[in-house]
């Protein structure tokens, strides 16, 4: 992550730039030049007429706020989850040796494989999304709270407790500011992962939801709106995870 | 010594680590006895691994003696007593995330200093060590000799009668040392405060303590004590002086064995 910290300048930020337009005009001459067939990729400049018409419409909102309601409770539950075990996990050693290699063994199978368990479970509608999204963004933030808490500096410790921290005072002034940075890096972590499994189940096995809504224009071979939708959930992504980024970064900046 | 002169008394402690028969099985401390006085400035010194960091440990009530005990003030201790000792690490213990004058704050705020207290107690006590002009910086943005004497601040504002020192100036290099030392016998010679301190440097040992108490190998137990006849502050020409160097080679001549750990170790 070191690299965040250094600016690309005005040269990469073009080059950043030049990179996405050329993808675009590389669409634009398949579509228009090259004969490329339009169900299988229609045109950049239809869709762009079919987002606009999305967006004036508003008839986004129901589906929007199904996948935002999802993400936000799976996310809530997860963080609250996350942190609070991976707090009690990391007191001792022994506990750390128990949960971080399990919680890490999880982590890394492809959980999404079990939403029709979650499905058979949850129902077809918000619920098995809510529980399959908590469940994947539970192990980043359940792991960065475990590794942030748990490799606190002990001379620190020592040196709060010679100088008569209580233990409030020792989790507020010493433990918290030292594991925050590395326990946010895994709440983004989490919220990232959090929308990628939702929206990616909805098109899966769903009711409603945006993931729903863009299966259903698929199948239904509207290709310009299907398109347009996916350009708009690309830009809600990237909204998201830019307040998660912005809050992130106050987050270590106040720890 | 009456027990009413001594700031620390010391009864037999011994320690190991680890059960007898465990591969881990240490016996660190060997039936040590000590007092300490009231004002005094003492000085541990002994091979690596000879039990005088926990010796330093068990005096503050960070570690709990396998036998044996230590009564600071009249009263045994049982666990850290903030109100009557402060430590100074060898690592950097100051806090990353803070300024220099929020990790003295901090100390303060955990002692119980009352709020109003803090302000000038941490100006007084940065300006003590000269570092009253970089109260705002944090710690990485300082030198390891700087940041020692913002630990030596934090220490002093916290206004304890007893100061524990472990190899506090043991990361830093010998200039910075020599500087860091002269300074301290200053600062102390202005204060009452009763000092415990742990170094592997003879020159600093002579230069800075009254007495000096030499350790043997593990189990360490104190060898000898050596006294220091010289008032504080320390001149520094004291360390060109004959009796300087007499009490240096005493030391050295006690401590052979070490000694050569300490060049192989390029301290």
């Amino acid at each position: 992550m070191e690299f965040r910290k250094e600016r690309v300048g005005a040269g990469g930020r073009a080059v950043q730039i030049g990179f996405l337009l050329a993808l675009l005009a590389l669409w634009y001459l398949a579509t228009n030049r090259w004969g490329v067939n339009r169900l299988l990729l229609p045109n950049p400049i239809a869709v762009w007429h079919q987002l606009v018409d999305v967006l004036r419409s508003g008839e986004f909102w129901p589906d929007l706020r199904v996948t935002l309601t999802e993400l936000a409770a799976a996310f809530s539950l997860s963080l609250t989850f996350g942190t609070t075990i991976g707090f009690f996990v990391s007191r001792t050693g022994y506990t750390i040796r128990v949960f971080d290699p399990l919680f890490a063994g999880i982590y890394s199978i492809p959980i999404i494989l079990f939403l029709p368990l979650y499905v058979l479970f949850f129902g077809l509608g918000p619920a098995s999304k809510i529980a399959l999204g908590a469940t994947i963004s539970f192990f980043p933030i359940v792991l960065s709270t475990i590794a942030g808490f748990g490799n606190v500096d002990r001379v620190l410790v020592t040196a709060a407790r010679a100088m008569g921290a209580s233990n409030y005072q020792l989790f507020r002034y010493v433990l918290l500011p030292a594991a925050l940075p590395v326990i946010l890096g895994g709440i983004r972590m989490g919220f990232t992962v959090a929308l990628l499994s939702i929206i990616g189940s909805e098109t899966l096995a769903s009711l409603a939801g945006l993931g729903h809504h863009i299966v259903q224009l698929a199948e239904g071979m509207d290709m310009p709106r299907m398109f347009a939708y996916i350009a708009f959930v690309v830009v809600i992504a990237a909204l998201l995870n830019g307040i998660v980024s912005f809050l992130e970064a106050r987050g270590r900046r106040h720890a | 010594m009456t027990s009413r002169d001594a700031a620390v008394r010391i009864k037999s402690v011994s320690h190991q680590f680890g059960e007898a028969g465990d591969a881990q099985f240490v016996r660190a401390l060997a039936d040590t006895s000590l007092d300490i006085a009231r004002g005094e400035l003492l000085c541990l010194i002994g091979p690596s691994g000879c039990g005088k960091s926990t010796l330093l440990n068990v005096v503050g009530g960070l570690m709990t003696p396998s036998s044996g005990g230590v009564e600071v003030a009249g009263k045994p201790v049982r666990g850290p007593r903030p109100r009557d000792i402060a430590f100074i690490f060898q690592e950097n213990a100051l806090f990353p995330w803070n300024t220099v004058i929020e990790n003295v704050r901090l100390g303060m705020l955990f002692q119980g200093v009352p709020k109003a207290e803090h302000e000038t107690r941490a100006k007084k006590s940065l300006e003590a060590v000269g570092l009253a002009e970089f109260a705002n910086h944090y710690p990485a943005q300082l030198s390891g000799g700087m940041r020692q004497r913002a630990a030596l601040a934090r220490a002093l504002s916290l206004e304890t009668d007893i100061l524990l020192m472990d190899e506090p100036f043991g990361a830093l290099d010998e200039q910075t040392r020599m500087i860091l030392g002269e300074d301290l016998s200053v600062l102390l010679s202005r204060t009452e405060k009763t000092i415990v301190f742990v170094t592997h440097s003879l020159g600093e040992a002579v230069f800075l303590a009254d007495r000096v108490a030499v350790f043997s190998a593990r189990p360490g137990t104190i060898k000898k004590i050596i006294k220091v006849d010289e008032p504080h502050p320390r001149n520094p020409e004291f360390v060109t002086s004959e009796k300087f160097t007499a009490l240096r080679n005493e030391l050295y001549a006690l401590l052979h064995d070490e000694i050569r750990k300490t060049v192989a170790e390029g301290a």
